[in-house]
């Protein structure tokens, strides 16, 4: 007995809030990252889901699409969490907040 | 049924990382717990027959940028342990509320049809998961796929950019 | 050849950009001589366009060349499109002839102004926007060529802007001929209203069946036709510009204040003749205001001392002429008036401007006398000018003006006819009286001019002479001219009556001319009357005339003055209060919210990302109520 659909959306959805309450909530910028790409795989999660429900390889493809987008990002952001250490000598959010009005 | 409990195991399992990596105070335990939830993931395509993307999943999330991730960790000397103190007031609790807010409103949007798209059937292909996949991306996405690779580049060109560029550390500002 | 008619308009497109961006560092040397060049170019191209013409038969003579589609709205459909016919091809060859000739003069005249790329710029823009003018195809495209020459108008009256009175004049000329550009605009609506066209084939085909001829739509239609003319053309009574504009350099004054620009409307009413034969009021009308003009700035003309404000009332008066004969129907005798008024009147101009260069500036006739010793070629060319303008046969002016006297006269209006007449006297009066002052007679010159009195260089002679030729020997194409241009004007001929034979009229009308000679000979040459007496038995006449019927002063008051106050009460009452009320008003309002909001910009990303998931909420939530009450 296979498992239906709405599981895997369900699960999606809730590892997508748990990855954005991490973003919200987290001050390590390194943490913050992880709970970005945390957000991006629930989203290929609902991905996949939805392209097996209609049978379609598409959604393989984006997903495909996706790690390869999300992998850049990560290296840039990374390579932006260095430099923002090496200017401000901080990994914490609040204390990099320049642009107060 | 075992199906099932194969869902549910991995399921149950990756939320609990997924929570561990935004409640664990050590940015390496997040780290791992990360990619904890990754694998647990890759099993999961798996039982959605999607093979190749598990692979995927476990060679390029997993291995790649978790290792990168890692990497950054042991680099920055910085303290890896949060110190509590808090900055911004009702920052926690809005957050929880909101993502609340967002999972109720979604769930009223989207439960009845979900429930009926019913239960992932498996693609109707004759040749193996690899193959269709490719030849799906090499015709049809052929141009995304393209645009990804430069992507890719660019971001490479970035990242050098960004990493020489900047002063050495320790150096006078 | 024909389809290639529209590289007139290359050439001095060309010279206006090079110029432009280039002038200076081409230096002064190449940038005069390049914007004479490319209209010299224009004008070989224009006889080459007209070699292409003559080889067609007659009745074929009109090629419609639609180049690109300018504007397409709804209905309103306007092409870039040339319309080549005799007529066209006789403004061309006017227009880039004389227009060559007054560059080539220019290159001396300018030699010692520092600004002499932007002079060549301009007058090479002028000579494309003219172009534009005569070869357009339909009303729109005219009318941007008639706006473009205004505005290099304005731009070389006020060439010289650091003096106050040249910028004023140049702002003058630009209102006032705002007015009669108004009228024109409408004039162009209201065809596009009734033909739901504006191009001149189209309309001039559809106007016998559209329009009831003598009707309201036709006699309004010319009206606000006429109106722009008499902006543009310096009639009563928007002529008030065209006496200021001579604060320009002479070079411009020959161009455009005599020889072309002013002629467009003459140009426009010959184009549209077709709508004026539909509209007999109108046609009185241009008729009346033409023959007025020519009078009452000839009457002007008699009295000035600045030699350049005679030429500049003469220029009116024969632009009076001019109207007089398309008002008649007379229209290829308007258009060969204006032909050899272009040759004869820059002639005079470039003549005075040669005698002004060569006094050092010194416009006043009074200050001058017995140049014609000194000053050999401007003076030769200048007297032949004289007996032109003056009607004496065979220059060419006896042809034209006698043609325009002859069709007055067999149109059955014989006062206009009389009018003219007596005008031509007062022509030929006035100019005789200038030509003595200038010339002849005991020098008057101040000590320090006549030290370094001198004749102008080859640049400045060479067109002189060849428009002296012109204006002596056009006249003598009266008749290939008339045929020439017969197939424009088709159906549109002056009224053969009877009454005085051919000769008397020819007679009279040399009679006029020669009198008037004789009577300035007598008063200015042999000072057997003494002007200054005449003058002192009326004072009030001089006086009213030497102000020129105190008409400036008339707008001054009643125009100028009250639109004045009304400008200052609304910048005081309306600008300080409302406008700047709303102007400040905005920026207040602006930095007190902003001043407000600025603490949500805390600068806490976390915060930025706690307001975007809050808008993600916002917009699932108003989906979901969309889709529940769908």
């Amino acid at each position: 007995m296979s498992v239906p659909v709405y599981g895997y959306v369900a699960l999606s959805g809730l590892l997508f809030l748990i990855g954005a309450i991490g973003v919200l909530v987290r001050r390590n910028v390194l943490v913050i990252l992880m709970c970005v790409e945390l957000m991006l795989n629930a989203a290929n999660l609902a991905l996949l889901a939805f392209g097996s429900a209609h049978q379609s390889l598409d959604g393989q493809v984006t997903v495909l699409m996706v790690m390869a987008v999300a992998a850049a990002e990560v290296a840039v952001g990374l390579a932006l969490i260095v430099t923002l250490f090496r200017h401000q000598g901080a990994t914490d959010v609040d204390e990099v907040s320049l642009l107060k009005g | 049924m075992f199906e099932l409990i194969l869902f549910v195991v991995f399921a149950v399992v990756a939320l609990a990382a997924a929570i561990g990596v935004v409640a664990q105070r050590n940015v390496l335990y997040s780290a791992l717990l990360l990619v904890l939830n990754f694998i647990c993931l890759a099993a999961l395509y798996v039982l959605m027959n999607a093979q190749f993307v598990a692979v995927a999943q476990i060679i390029v999330y997993a291995g790649a940028v978790m290792v990168l991730f890692l990497f950054t960790v042991m680099l920055l000397p910085g303290k890896r342990i949060e110190v509590a103190g808090r900055r911004l007031p009702g920052q926690t609790p809005l957050a929880i509320l909101l993502a609340l807010a967002l999972g109720a409103v979604l769930l009223l949007l989207l439960g009845g049809s979900l429930v009926a798209l019913g239960r992932p059937a498996h693609p109707a292909i004759t040749v193996g998961n690899v193959q269709a996949l490719a030849e799906v991306l090499f015709t049809r996405y052929i141009w995304a796929f393209e645009a990804t690779g430069v992507l890719l580049l660019v971001a490479v060109a970035g990242v050098v950019h960004l990493l020489r560029s900047g002063p050495r550390p320790g150096a006078p500002r | 050849m024909l389809q290639y008619a529209w590289l007139v308009l290359v050439f001095p497109l060309a010279g206006v950009l090079i110029n432009a961006f280039f002038g200076y560092r081409l230096g002064r040397r190449a940038c005069g001589a390049l914007a004479t060049v490319a209209v010299a170019l224009s004008f070989l191209w224009g006889v080459g366009i007209l070699a292409g013409l003559l080889n067609l038969p007659a009745e074929a003579r009109e090629v419609h060349l639609a180049l690109w589609d300018w504007i397409v709205a709804a209905d309103l459909h306007v092409g870039l499109s040339l319309l080549v016919d005799p007529l066209s091809v006789v403004m061309l060859l006017v227009v880039t002839g004389v227009g060559a000739l007054i560059h080539l003069y220019s290159n001396g005249y300018m030699r010692e102004d520092p600004d002499y790329a932007r002079f060549f710029t301009y007058l090479n823009l002028f000579i494309v926007g003219m172009l534009l003018l005569v070869l357009a195809d339909n009303f729109l495209l005219l009318y941007l060529g008639w706006e473009a020459v205004g505005l290099c108008s304005y731009l070389l009256i006020g060439f010289w802007y650091q003096k106050k009175s040249a910028a004023d004049a140049g702002k003058k000329a630009f209102i006032v001929n705002r007015v009669g550009d108004f009228g024109f605009a409408l004039g162009i609506m209201l065809i596009f209203a009734t033909f739901g066209t504006l191009g001149f084939r189209e309309v001039f085909e559809r106007a016998p069946v559209t329009l009831q001829a003598g009707g309201a739509v036709a006699t309004a239609i010319t009206l606000l036709l006429f109106t722009g003319a008499i902006g543009k053309s310096a009639q009563i009574p928007l002529y008030v510009w065209l006496p200021d504009a001579m604060e320009g350099p002479t070079p411009v004054s020959a161009l455009i204040h005599a020889a072309t620009m002013v002629t467009a409307g003459v140009y426009m009413v010959a184009r549209t003749h077709v709508l004026f034969a539909l509209a007999p009021v109108s046609s009185a009308v241009v008729a009346a205001i033409g023959t007025l003009t020519a009078i009452y700035a000839a009457t002007i003309a008699l009295v000035q001392t600045d030699i350049k404000r005679v030429l500049a009332y003469s220029t009116i008066s024969q632009l009076g002429y001019m109207f007089l004969a398309v008002g008649v129907g007379a229209y290829a005798a308007g258009i060969f008036h204006l032909t050899t008024h272009a040759f004869f009147k820059a002639l005079l101009f470039l003549g005075a401007g040669s005698v002004i260069h060569a006094l050092g500036g010194e416009q006043d006739m009074r200050r001058m006398g017995g140049l014609f010793s000194k000053l050999r070629v401007t003076g030769i060319t200048f007297v032949v000018a004289w007996l032109a303008i003056s009607g004496i046969p065979p220059l060419s002016g006896f042809f034209s003006k006698d043609e325009i006297l002859a069709a007055a006269y067999h149109s059955g209006n014989v006062p206009l006819w009389l009018i003219g007449l007596i005008t031509a006297g007062l022509t030929a009066f006035y100019m005789s009286r200038a030509v003595f002052l200038t010339f002849f007679g005991d020098s008057r010159v101040s000590h320090e001019a006549a030290h370094h009195l001198h004749e102008s260089p080859p640049t400045m002679t060479v067109p002189l002479a060849v428009l002296a030729v012109l204006a002596a020997i056009a006249g003598l194409g009266a008749s290939a001219f008339n045929g020439f241009l017969e197939p424009v004007f088709e159906g549109a001929h002056a009224a053969e009556a009877g009454g005085l034979p051919e000769a008397a009229l020819i007679a009279l009308s040399v009679l006029a001319a020669v009198v008037g000679i004789a009577l300035a000979w007598l008063m200015y040459q042999r000072r057997a009357i003494a002007p200054e007496r005449i003058g002192a038995r009326v004072p009030s006449l001089h006086r009213l005339l030497y102000n020129a019927y105190y008409v400036d002063y008339g707008y001054q008051r009643l125009v100028v003055r009250p639109l004045h106050a009304l400008a200052q009460w609304l910048a005081r009452s309306f600008d300080l209060g409302v406008i700047d009320g709303i102007v400040n008003g905005v920026p207040a309002l602006v930095s007190g919210m902003s001043r407000r909001l600025r603490g949500w910009q805390s600068g806490y990303v976390r915060r930025y990302a706690l307001s975007l998931v809050f808008g993600v909420v916002i917009v699932t939530t108003v989906a979901l109520v969309m889709v529940r009450t769908i």
